[in-house]
């Protein structure tokens, strides 16, 4: 550990992991550099695109903008823990189906803050769905396919 | 990193009193860090001069509001989302809750802090509008004791504040408004995430007709957000059937001080915020002095 730094524990995807970190870093280079899951993604950095979005204690965050020292002894669950035991969740199948991803950057972000939706609103109308991925900025697919997989995502099961 | 951070020390404290008393012995040396939305870009810029912060995360007595007969305060960590949810902001403050939709989007709304968005200082924040229309006031802490401060009087010039150097804004209260007219419009290039060019809310009361109770506040048109104190003088005591529009717009030239920026020029912004004065009154008049048909639920 180097001069200034900090033990910092955290829970990621149900792990306990401690990473020795600067009070100050940015969490986001806390779970890229010092845990390697490169998932969680840097777009602006200023907390404007949401490609760097991940669940702390069960809020949507830009991580970017956490510093570590406020992240100890937080859960936070990345990209890489959303799919359990090598099979998608709904939610990221619907990104599959609908083709939701194109050059893929903003995708983890996306996903993230279309979970983060769906909890709070099950079955959100492409208004809820907008505003709820406001945050999140996409230079590729114009938005339409991503709204379409949330809309999949959130709608209740067809019943025979 | 975006920039290389500068070696900086944090301190946590676990309680107010705590943090007063550190504030106390060196005034000036730490710069409080609330939810970091503001702070963090430009700390990892390399545009931040302060390496030494005071992260506010373990005060949870700052996280509450408190709904009291005829007042609302709010800790200064309230989050957007807290008042965005809180159902008594909802009924009696609207214009604070329509601010805090228009702050960033889901995840700022979760991190930025309501006393960060004031203490920050911005010209351009979406709180300081609605908070300057419903009259708020700040409750300013050091070791030396506790003061009230009339939030108009809070800013006093560009990134300015009047907080001393040992002082921590530690909470914000509104006096609950009667029954009334509530209003705000940001203006920006989209929706979310988007700083304003200019913002104005307003809050009015009507009696029989006659505008009895008149506060406006404006946001990106001047080095802090402003109070428009001669478009209320050419309102108050006016009847909704006969509102002196155009008055009122030559009077907010004397309350705006707008410039060019990045983000819009000068010319732009007085002429919409005139717009968007006109625009208030229009539906002012139009709401026929019945305070249920205008009150909106969020």
């Amino acid at each position: 550990m180097n001069q200034g730094e900090m033990r910092l524990e955290v829970t990621v995807n149900g792990v306990p992991r401690t990473v020795a970190a600067y009070p100050m870093a940015r969490l986001l280079d806390v779970l890229r550099d010092g845990l390697g899951l490169v998932g969680t993604k840097e777009g602006c950095g200023e907390g404007e695109c949401g490609a760097c979005s991940v669940i702390m204690d069960g809020k949507l965050v830009n991580s970017c903008l956490v510093p570590a020292v406020q992240a100890q002894g937080a859960q936070i669950l990345t990209i890489e823990g959303l799919a359990q035991g090598g099979s998608l969740t709904r939610l990221q199948q619907a990104f599959v189906t609908c083709n939701g991803a194109q050059c893929g950057f903003c995708t983890p972000g996306m996903v993230l803050a279309a979970a983060d939706l769906l909890r709070r609103c099950p079955d959100p109308s492409e208004a809820e769905i907008r505003e709820g991925l406001a945050g999140n900025i996409c230079r590729c697919t114009g938005y339409v396919k991503i709204v379409d997989a949330v809309r999949q995502a959130g709608a209740p099961p067809v019943r025979p | 990193m975006r920039g290389d951070a500068p070696p900086c020390q944090v301190q946590v404290p676990g309680s107010l009193g705590e943090a007063l008393l550190l504030m106390g012995q060196e005034p000036g040396r730490w710069r409080p860090l609330a939810g970091g939305t503001d702070l963090m870009v430009p700390f990892a810029a390399g545009r931040l001069e302060a390496t030494r912060f005071l992260s506010l995360q373990r005060l949870d007595e700052l996280r509450a509001i408190e709904v009291e007969p005829g007042t609302i305060t709010f800790g200064t960590l309230v989050t957007y989302s807290q008042v965005r949810q809180h159902g008594a902001v909802q009924r009696h403050l609207p214009n604070l809750v329509q601010s805090a939709k228009v702050t960033g989007a889901v995840a700022i709304q979760n991190r930025g802090t309501l006393g960060g968005n004031l203490a920050n200082g911005s010209p351009a924040a979406d709180s300081p509008p609605s908070l300057l229309a419903y009259g708020a006031e700040v409750e300013l802490a050091s070791v030396r004791g506790v003061r009230w401060v009339p939030y108009e009087a809070f800013h006093t010039g560009y990134k300015r504040t009047a907080m001393a150097a040992d002082e921590l804004l530690t909470r914000i209260r509104v006096t609950v408004p009667a029954p009334g007219f509530h209003f705000y419009r940001k203006v920006g290039t989209r929706a979310a995430q988007a700083v304003a060019k200019i913002c104005l809310a307003a809050f009015a009361r009507v009696e029989d007709g006659i505008v009895r109770e008149f506060r406006v506040g404006l946001g990106s048109v001047a080095p802090t957000p402003v109070r428009a104190r001669s478009v209320e003088a050419a309102i108050l005591g006016r009847s909704l059937d006969d509102l002196p529009v155009r008055a009122a717009r030559e009077a907010l030239l004397a309350d705006i001080a707008p410039i060019d920026d990045i983000r819009s020029t000068a010319r732009y912004r007085r002429t919409v915020a005139g717009n968007v004065l006109a625009q208030m009154l229009a539906e002012l008049a139009g709401s026929n002095g019945d305070p249920q048909s205008f009150c909106q639920p969020q």
